[in-house]
């Protein structure tokens, strides 16, 4: 291997802006992804549920058709293929305001939205159809029911396959760079591009999602022991 | 809206772009079917070596599994295509590059599920094939093995159609698959909704003819 190390790159010139630029975009990138991704989860997840047909198969359809589709054509779909459908003002609004990152934000959160979904939906269907009968017993509608009883005990029961999905959606807002959002490894290849060192680039980029990673899930593995519920160890299985 | 952009790009999509015969070399499917194969194959040898006794086998094994897990796929084509023609001194096509990032990077999940497969099937058969007179080698091939790939049917499945959208990601080095294709098409006719829209559907056919399939296996199983 003929290959000269020179380290100095990511701290000399630009790198270490770009990089920390770079975390900064994936980090707001994810969050307000998996914002939007929990609340159409927690949406969909629950009307899956319900006994009103309608509801369920508007909910189902989402659900069947985002997550089957790979996440890079969605960027693409939001990015290239929605904008000319809207009226042109508000095009040139949309281009002057950062479209590819409300487009990833978008693809990155319906995605994971229908995948977050699946999670959700297995929580509440571990749950006893007795809560709910007792629930509506004591006279609560449907919608209290949902609110008070299942969907609180239904989110403590997930936290370990909801972690996971989070993080799959963290990694996933690496694809974002493909609509050129300037995200993490966006960075790493612009550093990689100015320097021609590809390997010392790469393996900053890498560090970094590995240590995001690795301390979210330590971090979860806490606040998940702390909101087991007490004498339930059914583990909750993640579809899909 | 104007589908006919669709019908005169049709063999290009299809035959090209999913299939993968025509002038470049390409194909989703030409992709995701070896990479499942050989990541499944990579991943039972990674789910045993997490088993095993010995540590020397179990850590690296652990190691490679929190890695890969913990960084994401495009990451890891990226490496694969900038470090293999250093390492090998000679360019390596898309194709190449492609396919030993997904199995490299899919086997880590694999072998996950095949490690909770073998772990899923009770210990008194362990025991019964042991007093049966059995070696380790055997007791795995001819007891566990069997048991544990019914019990991993569901997640494979899932697993494997995982990957097939996966593929859509070696469109980023230049493979042409059906995303790829959509790609060009794209920049000729300047159609994106269409041609997106096309493919998800395309994509989506796929997909859901595995879970269905998948969910006709669990039933079996159970």
């Amino acid at each position: 291997m003929n290959y000269t190390f020179k380290w100095s790159v990511l701290w000399t010139g630009q790198s270490g802006h770009w990089l920390l630029q770079g975390l900064l975009t994936t980090l707001e990138l994810s969050a307000l992804a998996w914002l939007l991704a929990v609340a159409l989860g927690i949406l969909s997840g629950a009307l899956r549920t319900v006994q009103l047909p309608p509801l369920r198969w508007a909910a189902t359809c989402y659900v069947e058709f985002f997550r089957n589709v790979p996440l890079l054509v969605w960027m693409f779909f939001w990015y290239f293929g929605v904008p000319p459908l809207l009226p042109r003002g508000v095009q040139d609004w949309v281009f002057n305001h950062g479209a590819e990152f409300w487009a990833g934000m978008l693809a990155l959160g319906v995605y994971h939205g229908a995948r977050i979904s699946e999670v959700i939906r297995s929580g509440i269907q571990s749950i006893p159809r007795t809560q709910f009968e007792a629930s509506v017993a004591i006279g609560l509608t449907t919608f209290q029911a949902y609110r008070l009883i299942i969907l609180p005990v239904a989110l403590r029961l997930i936290v370990p396959p909801a972690t996971n999905e989070s993080l799959n959606l963290l990694k996933n807002s690496s694809v974002a760079l493909t609509i050129s959002v300037a995200e993490l490894t966006f960075q790493t290849r612009q550093i990689e591009t100015y320097t021609a060192k590809a390997i010392e680039a790469l393996t900053a980029g890498t560090l970094i999602y590995l240590v995001l990673c690795l301390s979210i899930a330590t971090i979860m593995a806490r606040v998940e022991r702390r909101y087991a519920i007490p004498g339930l160890i059914a583990r909750v299985g993640p579809a899909a | 809206m104007d589908f006919s952009v669709i019908a005169n790009n049709f063999r290009f999509l299809i035959v090209q772009g999913l299939i993968g015969i025509g002038p470049f070399i390409g194909g989703t499917l030409r992709l995701a079917m070896p990479a499942i194969v050989l990541g499944f194959a990579l991943g039972i040898v990674v789910g045993l070596a997490r088993l095993s006794a010995t540590r020397w086998i179990r850590t690296p094994a652990t190691m490679y599994v929190e890695f890969f897990r913990g960084v994401p796929l495009v990451m890891v084509i990226f490496w694969i295509w900038f470090i293999i023609p250093q390492l090998l001194r000679l360019p390596i096509p898309e194709y190449g590059v492609a396919l030993t990032a997904f199995v490299i990077f899919e086997a880590a999940y694999f072998g996950e599920i095949v490690r909770a497969g073998v772990q899923s099937v009770s210990r008194g058969q362990v025991e019964a094939a042991t007093a049966l007179g059995l070696t380790a080698t055997k007791t795995m091939a001819y007891v566990i093995l069997p048991q544990a790939l019914r019990n991993m049917v569901p997640s494979l499945v899932t697993q494997m159609i995982v990957l097939f959208k996966d593929t859509s990601l070696a469109s980023i080095i230049g493979y042409v698959d059906l995303t790829k294709a959509a790609q060009i098409v794209n920049n000729r006719e300047i159609k994106p909704f269409e041609i997106y829209i096309f493919i998800a559907v395309v994509y989506w056919l796929c997909t859901y003819s595995m879970s269905i399939v998948a969910r006709r296996l669990e039933r079996r199983a159970a």
